[in-house]
């Protein structure tokens, strides 16, 4: 058992404090030591802002009352985006895995909720920073862009602005919905361990709603299976038009998004906590 | 001086075929638990999810839903079956008479113009002039005024020039241009036996044959005269989630003269007739026919033309295609086993055995290829069949919906195709897993090429241009093996991708996966032979 390592540790540390500190530290080593994590971050950037891009260029707005979500369309990317966010996340918990380093960890931090929190804290901070260079470029893309493809005032569409408060929701909602993404994604893959298996699941898991939910007919069903997905209910937050008709409100929508997130970490918590490494 | 004559060994040389090697990965795929658990997942997941799409669509009807988009399929009227056991429209103003045994008949249409009916409440305002490119007036024979008969015609159109069409699927072009006073077109149609040849003319003296067709079954008197229609024009509106599709329905007006005839006509005068009245569409009270001094003007609305499967608001809406759209979730489970079925030999040191028994590297990729291939072309096809099977049964045991009946053929590449579809995914895995070797970014690669594309597709809002290019160009472009019915040029319709109508046809777009594959199996094997194991 681990229990006298952990007692051992907590003499030299000290305090828990201290014991966090040292936990996040050893953390941030590991991540900002393998390259991967980089060009991961930078990918989640990118893909985000390549794909609102396109579709910002894809859009076309002929009359007044065409009835677009400029600002959901300028965020059209990190549906992609959120691919590359899982895989990040699947990676801090399944490199361990694979490499054997878990062993190494655990004995160096015998309390595994605190290395955990610390993967979480980490991941979610970078995962911030990266979400909100993507977004943010995004936003800028769809201001530059749409008004060319007939998103002008004449049309009804003002430029896109994160001043007016509704398209700001839109904007900070998508970051921390990417955030929310690699912690769902991080309980998961401490759950499974084997990589392709946490990335397999979790995309499966936030693409299945959408696709599915388009074709159903039943309007009730369509509007239940909304309102639990991951994805379908994480995304009502970048919605700017059209609330009444959203299946929950933008807020409530990334709220359900959070328990996903928050049950797949504590299941993860749990199975980490009693399992063998 | 000696010579050195290395060891070699008396016995003879066996198990070393590649069918030792195909057995070999055989081997290794089935005994790890947590693979063929993978692939029942696959087969599991694309059944479940068909099954939870059929019992959920039905109860639209029972719950008053008003759109029309599943009116139909609520106790709406009988579909038209016409030759070939198609679903057809076939609705068409007819000014006819019967001709017994062979004949001819030959027109001149001087004008088609095409109107958009006013249908609301209020006073009527003026119509208004449309131009639909499909509305046709013409010269017909066809096998009688059942709705589904079979026949053949000779047309002008209103944006396509002259056409002549068989069979409501047949469509062959003739002359270009629009009918007009100074520019008419002159049309004939001969009936031998079950054989029917259109001709056009500029000028009513030379003729050009555009087309003959054999009708097979024809009665020996057929009803042959003047045809006007023009179908409804489609507009798709997807915005804020949610998709609508609205028909207007449009009319059309053409002037005839110069109608003569050979052959044995027994009747003495024209009949007109409203031909499939009451079906699909309403008929605009301003349909019919007038006649004075040999000139024919002829008013009509429908179409002549196959329903087209989940891309109108006519028939029924739900394909099996709908029902298969499970079929990604899957293909990530098939993706996550191909992946680890080869990284998982990396880890594990695994490698090095494998290419110590077998030092062709290109041979133990193909090997794994063929292995994978398999297993996944296997897995896809018992839950293509089976979602097929299982969720067309709930929706004949419900009789909420009924599903668009596919001609076998169809059926039969919508369900080999998944798994066709599945199978090369597979491969194409497996050749991005030998490049990157790590199963995280080899699952990304093929999710962000495969499945997000296609993810992209499915709900409205993603602009349709944006979703098309990614579908021409990505592996996804393979999903339009599930395509629920060809794409009819002459027919207009709303041939979206969110329906299954991809931008390339299905076997084009089955390439495309192909071509990246081959490309990626011709990288991973370069790799896999330059490359340290």
């Amino acid at each position: 058992m681990s229990l006298p390592a952990a007692r051992l540790s907590r003499a030299r540390y000290g305090s828990r404090a201290r014991y966090g500190r040292e936990a996040l530290h050893a953390e941030w080593t590991k991540l900002r030591t393998v390259t991967s994590t980089g060009w991961l971050l930078l990918g989640t950037a990118a893909l985000t802002v390549a794909v609102s891009a396109a579709a910002d260029a894809a859009a076309t707005c002929s009359s007044s009352g065409c009835q677009a979500d400029m600002a959901k369309l300028s965020l059209t990317g990190v549906q992609a985006g959120q691919a590359i966010v899982a895989i990040i996340a699947v990676l801090a918990v399944g490199n361990e895995y694979s490499t054997g380093m878990i062993r190494i960890t655990l004995t160096a931090m015998p309390r595994r909720l605190t290395v955990l929190a610390a993967k979480a804290a980490l991941i979610a901070g970078l995962v911030l920073a990266a979400a909100a260079v993507g977004v943010l470029a995004s936003a800028l893309a769809g201001r530059l862009i749409l008004p060319g493809h007939g998103f002008t005032a004449a049309h009804g569409y003002p430029p896109l602005s994160l001043g007016n408060g509704p398209v700001l929701r839109a904007a900070c909602g998508s970051v921390l919905y990417l955030a929310l993404v690699a912690l769902f994604t991080l309980g998961v893959a401490t759950a499974v361990r084997e990589t392709a298996v946490a990335t397999g699941l979790v995309l499966g898991l936030l693409y299945v709603f959408p696709v599915v939910t388009s074709v159903i007919g039943n309007q009730h069903w369509q509007r239940h299976l909304q309102q639990i997905g991951p994805m379908t209910a994480g995304l009502d937050i970048q919605a700017t038009v059209g609330l009444k008709s959203l299946p929950l409100t933008p807020w409530e929508g990334l709220g359900v998004l959070a328990l996903w997130a928050a049950g797949a970490l504590m299941i993860g918590a749990l199975i980490f906590r009693f399992r063998d490494a | 001086m000696t010579t050195i004559t290395p060891y070699r060994s008396t016995a003879r040389e066996v198990r070393d075929g590649f069918g030792q090697l195909l057995h070999a990965e055989w081997t290794k795929l089935r005994t790890v638990r947590g693979w063929v658990t993978g692939m029942i997942i696959a087969v599991l997941v694309t059944v479940g999810l068909g099954v939870l799409i059929a019992k959920s669509t039905g109860v639209s009807c029972m719950a008053g839903n008003g759109q029309t988009q599943h009116a139909v399929a609520c106790g709406g009227p009988d579909y038209t079956v016409g030759p070939g056991g198609v679903l057809v429209q076939d609705q068409f103003y007819f000014v006819r008479q019967p001709l017994a045994g062979n004949g001819s008949i030959t027109v001149r249409v001087t004008s088609l113009i095409g109107l958009s009916p006013y249908t609301g409440p209020g006073p009527v305002p003026a119509p208004q002039s449309t131009s639909v490119p499909w509305s046709k007036a013409g010269i017909i024979i066809s096998g009688g005024t059942r709705p589904g008969s079979a026949y053949a015609a000779m047309m002008v159109t209103g944006g396509n020039g002259v056409r002549m069409q068989w069979n409501y699927t047949g469509d062959t072009p003739g002359l270009p241009g629009a009918a007009s006073a100074s520019s008419p077109r002159w049309l004939r149609l001969t009936r031998d036996g079950d054989t029917i040849t259109g001709y056009d003319s500029a000028g009513g003296a030379h003729w050009t044959q555009v087309g003959t067709v054999t009708l097979a079954g024809l009665p020996s008197t057929v009803q042959a005269g003047l045809f006007v229609t023009s179908p409804r024009q489609f507009t798709y509106s997807a915005t804020l989630g949610s998709g609508n599709l609205n028909a207007s329905p449009t009319e059309a007006t053409a002037v005839f003269d110069h109608v003569s005839r050979t052959g044995t006509w027994p009747a003495r005068a024209w009949a007109g007739d409203d031909i499939g009245a009451g079906g699909l569409e309403a008929s605009p009270a301003s349909i019919g026919s007038h006649q004075a001094a040999g000139r024919f003007t002829v008013t009509g609305s429908g179409d002549i033309a196959p329903l087209i499967a989940g891309a109108t608001n006519d028939g029924p809406n739900i394909t099996v295609r709908d029902f298969l759209l499970g079929t990604f979730a899957g293909l990530i489970a098939v993706a996550v086993v191909a992946t680890m079925f080869m990284t998982a030999e990396y880890r594990r040191g695994l490698i090095r055995i494998t290419l110590a028994a077998s030092p062709d590297r290109a041979r133990v990729l193909a090997a794994k290829a063929i292995v994978i291939g398999s297993a996944a072309f296997v897995a896809g096809l018992v839950a293509a069949a089976g979602t097929v099977l299982i969720a067309t049964h709930i929706a004949q045991r419900s009789g909420l919906f009924s599903v668009f009946p596919e001609p076998w053929p169809t059926e039969l590449r919508i369900i080999a195709g998944t798994a066709a579809l599945i199978a090369v995914t597979a491969v194409f895995t497996l050749a991005i897993a030998t490049m990157v070797r790590r199963s995280a970014t080899a699952i990304l690669i093929v999710i962000v090429a495969v499945v997000i594309p296609f993810v992209l597709s499915a709900p409205p809002g993603i602009p349709t241009s944006l979703v098309n290019w990614l579908l021409r160009i990505t592996p996804a472009a393979a999903f339009a093996l599930q395509q629920p019915a060809p794409q009819y040029y002459q027919v207009q319709a709303n041939y979206m991708a969110s329906s299954g109508y991809f931008p390339l046809a299905p076997w084009t777009g089955f390439a495309v996966l192909c071509g990246w594959t081959a490309l990626a199996l011709a990288l991973a094997a370069y790799l896999l032979r330059r490359r340290d194991a």
